[in-house]
């Protein structure tokens, strides 16, 4: 839906401090830092040198009642993916736009909040539309400051005696968003066009009061009305409270005492960032490349360019410097497609934010302070920066997350090297399956719907754990599998069946943390559309330091099944598909079967009874697993995560009755492994060879699958200096190309 | 308060064997400025050869400084496999699993990826025959240099002091 401009007016002119505009506030706050390397050209932390206690205090009287509107205004929330996981995320900016401090929740926005209202400041929205005490704005374009449509961004003007002290800002990430395909993670918009409904830092009320044209024309938009206005209050409802504690602060401390510690707290987290850089990792350079497929070369309901099969590739390369700054550079990046899938450089910006808020800074001041100790490099033309503004935007995350993967597995080499063993971690399992799609449900209501379930996949290994199982996501630290019940209140199916998945987790001497998998049945609708979204071709996520990735998705369901007559005659029923073949579902029921890995696709309509079965995916493995214990390997089957088959396969083990019951046996087994040494080693050969012999056999012949080549062809075409990489790795000359 | 741990303790971490309660209270804490010493120290004991580490660069491997000027990544076997400044993969055995069954045998039938789009790169060490690293890369990608340490600025800038020099211990 393309946005209409809606002309609100009321008072404009400066509302910066001291008579001048906000503009010109973050022109010179953007050249101080420039010219001085330090936060408004801060030499010293007056504040926290001469009243330290007070400095602290203020900071966690602040945190705190983010906090407290975060856990508050959730309530108001009906939507189960903010009031039961969490989705949502309140912060609190200086005038300029830079975040102060922030709640809990989905960190990744504290960041492309701040772009948006630096969009709001430098397209001069103090002259029009005017910014206003009691103005309420509202953004989700993620051209100006978003990761995509759904995160729905609200934002309220805080003044103190005409000036404007800072902004108050939410995001919740919305059932729906009015995309041509529905959910709040659109695969299927090929361009912006259908991408919904787009929001640019519009203002949508006054006097703390929602425009009643403003609620109108976004009811109508979305595909779930009630949610999206619930959501609306939350956020305001939120804001407002910030805007009280901000105030009531400022009547006991003073607004000189406010406005310097709001300058001093940036400078204050910019250098904290850098100390822990300096203590905690390693400067140098680490390369950890991503990829996730996309099959869409047989869908003939997409515009014709748009079909085919293709591989995100992000080249991720970490610098840190001597001086402690740190770059993440994705040159190489290929280029942006008429596809969901497209990132702007806000998106990444904020990823980039919330790994750092989880890794390196999780117990200190976390604000936009880090950001100015940062670097990243998005390519224009790629899919980190596309250079035209009608691409489609709907599941930005399914390249992002993945693209963010090597960042976590660079950090731990340093973590590593460093000593700091207990921060290592694999990475982070992909945020799969998201059961997603729409129709008329259980309720006899036009729906649509997100599962999240996904929140909770399995974790990376560490050097000193297993990874977690169905524990998180990296974009949401607090993230939940949400109530079983809650879901089953808003989707028209049925949980048939929930339990861990059996071997998801990464093989490793540290295991991947499990996944796990939800049996679905169309459950009181008579149609309903539902996809799927996650990695199928590919593995997203690849372990470290001998682990291997974790086991990508795949696509079960059965249509037009036999259910009914199961049922009646109470025979047993699918609950999971234990072993990952298919036959845990298809040896019990009879129907249409889709079974395959093509694991992200456009909705299809299913019907009452049909199956469908999510996956949850693990995480990827740390070490080589032959150098498993057997003790956590009978722990492993004892708990259903691992299966003997792979016990046996991948770790070696072998199997002996003793006391009638199946056990490892210890001795055969470490006989076993030694002689699996001996025979990968001799499976192997000298890597300088393998290369050799790789160039001859396939790069020069280009003998490669149509979507690795595209990959390659469009990487070499966006970035000259990635495929100066490529040719001299292969020692090709320049002429070289797909 | 500023932490600091004993050998025995770190140890312990090293080899997951601490309480998990005790393992979450190192990780929420304010780390230990003497940490990295105190922990090549713990690698070096448990090494069989006598070159100094300069740098835990991975499980099983070191960066070392040799008797004579190089400084080259070694396992702990100790197999060398170079200056630490050249990729050690390209000195390592590996074995590619590029075929469809030969990915399968590590998953279950429907989780593995498909080996047209993808294959795994097992790099192992000639001497012990450990596995390294696993690349999960599309076929006809470069062989990843994972970590290139700065290792220069790293001894002199941040832990403020020189590079071992060649011929101590």
């Amino acid at each position: 839906m393309n946005y209409t401009p809606i002309a609100h007016r009321t008072t404009s002119g400066p509302r910066g401090w001291d008579g001048r505009s906000l503009r010109d506030m973050l022109l010179d706050a953007e050249r101080l830092a420039k010219e001085t390397g330090h936060c408004f050209g801060l030499e010293r932390i007056a504040m926290k040198e001469e009243e330290p206690i007070r400095f602290e205090k203020i900071f966690s009287r602040l945190r705190g009642s983010l906090v407290n509107a975060r856990e508050t205004a959730l309530n108001i929330s009906a939507s189960p993916i903010v009031k039961e996981l969490g989705e949502l995320c309140f912060a609190l900016y200086g005038p300029e736009g830079d975040s102060i401090t922030l709640s809990t929740g989905i960190l990744v926005h504290v960041h492309t909040m701040s772009e948006a209202i630096k969009h709001m400041i430098r397209t001069n929205y103090e002259e029009n539309p005017g910014i206003n005490d009691g103005d309420i704005f509202i953004n989700n374009d993620p051209h100006i400051g978003n990761v995509h449509t759904a995160d729905v961004q609200t934002f309220v003007p805080i003044f103190w005696e005409g000036e404007l002290i800072g902004w108050a800002g939410c995001v919740t990430h919305v059932m729906d968003i009015g995309a041509s395909t529905p959910g709040s993670n659109a695969v299927g918009p090929t361009t912006r066009y259908e991408d919904g409904l787009t929001l640019p830092c519009v203002k949508c009320g006054a006097d703390d009061r929602l425009f009643r044209d403003h609620v109108y024309r976004c009811e109508r938009a979305v595909r779930t009305p009630m949610y999206w206005s619930l959501d609306e209050k939350t956020r305001l409802a939120g804001c407002h409270m910030i805007r009280e504690s901000v105030r009531s602060l400022i009547r006991e401390e003073g607004i000189g005492t406010y406005k310097q510690f709001i300058r001093d707290v940036l400078e204050d987290s910019r250098r904290s960032f850098i100390e822990r850089l300096r203590q905690l990792l390693i400067p140098g350079v680490y390369e950890a490349p991503a990829f996730i497929d996309s099959q869409f070369a047989a869908e003939t309901r997409l515009p014709e360019e748009s079909r085919k099969d293709t591989m995100m590739h992000a080249p991720m390369r970490m610098t840190i410097d001597p001086k402690g700054r740190l770059g993440v550079d994705f040159e190489g990046a290929g280029k942006w497609g008429l596809h969901s899938f497209n990132c702007t450089p806000s998106a990444m910006a904020g990823a980039l934010w919330v790994l750092l808020t989880q890794t390196v800074m999780p117990n200190d001041k976390v604000n936009d302070g880090a950001h100015y100790a940062t670097d990243i490099h998005c390519p224009r033309g790629s899919w980190v920066n596309p250079d035209v503004s009608t691409t489609a935007h709907g599941n930005a995350w399914y390249y992002l997350v993945p693209s963010f993967g090597g960042v976590i597995r660079s950090l731990s080499r340093a973590f590593y090297a460093r000593g700091y063993v207990e921060e290592v971690l694999s990475g982070y399992g992909h945020d799969g399956n998201i059961l997603q799609g729409g129709g008329i449900d259980h309720h006899r209501n036009e729906s649509a719907v997100s599962n999240f379930e996904m929140s909770c996949v399995g974790g990376g290994a560490g050097i000193v754990k297993d990874g977690l199982d169905h524990a998180s996501v990296v974009w949401n630290p607090e993230g939940d599998m949400g109530d079983i019940e809650a879901w089953e209140m808003v989707e028209p199916l049925l949980y048939i069946g929930r339990s861990v998945k059996m071997d998801s987790g990464g093989i490793g001497r540290r295991r991947g943390g499990a996944g796990y998998e939800c049996m679905r049945m169309l459950w009181n609708t008579e149609t309903y559309e539902l996809q799927f979204v996650g990695d199928g071709a590919v593995f997203s996520q690849p372990g470290i330091f001998g682990g291997y990735p974790p086991g990508s998705g795949y696509r079960l369901a059965v249509k037009n099944n036999d259910l009914p007559t199961i049922f009646q005659e109470r025979k047993p029923y699918p609950t999971g598909d234990k072993y990952s073949d298919g036959k845990g579902v298809t040896d019990l029921v009879k129907g249409e079967v889709i079974l395959d890995k093509r694991a992200v696709d456009l909705p299809q309509s299913y019907g009452e009874h049909d199956l469908y079965l999510s996956v949850m995916r693990g995480g990827p493995g740390l070490g080589d697993p032959l150098r498993r214990s057997p003790d956590s390997i009978e722990a492993d089957l004892r708990g259903g995560v691992m299966s003997p088959a792979i016990a046996e396969r991948a770790y070696g083990v072998v199997f002996a009755i003793a006391d009638g019951k199946q056990a490892i046996d210890r001795e055969r087994t470490e006989k076993r492994r030694r002689e699996m040494r001996e025979a990968r080693a001799a499976k192997a050969i000298p890597a300088r060879e393998w290369v050799a012999s790789e160039r001859e056999s396939r790069v020069v012949p280009k003998r490669l699958s149509e979507p690795v080549t595209d990959m390659y062809r469009s990487s070499m075409t966006v970035s000259p200096h990635w495929a100066r990489h490529f040719r001299t790795f292969w020692n090709l000359d320049d002429s070289f190309r797909f | 308060m500023i932490p600091s741990y004993d050998r025995s303790t770190l140890e312990e971490l090293l080899d997951g064997n601490l309480p998990w309660a005790q393992t979450h209270s190192i990780m929420s804490s304010f780390k230990d400025p003497d940490r990295f010493d105190k922990m090549v120290a713990i690698h070096q004991s448990r090494v069989a050869w006598k070159e100094p580490i300069l740098l835990p660069y991975g499980e099983n491997l070191y960066i070392v400084q040799k008797a004579d000027s190089a400084r080259v990544v070694k396992c702990a076997c100790g197999q060398e496999f170079g200056d630490y400044r050249q990729n050690w993969k390209l000195e390592a055995l590996v074995r590619v699993r590029d075929t469809q069954d030969e990915i399968d045998e590590l998953y279950p039938k429907m989780m593995a990826a498909n080996a047209a789009w993808m294959q795994l790169r097992e790099f192992i060490c000639p001497g012990c025959k450990t596995l390294l690293e696993v690349e999960a890369v599309p076929p006809g990608y470069p062989i990843l240099f994972d970590f290139q340490p700065d290792l220069e600025a790293f001894y002199t800038q941040w832990l403020g002091r020189e590079l071992p020099k060649p011929g101590t211990t």
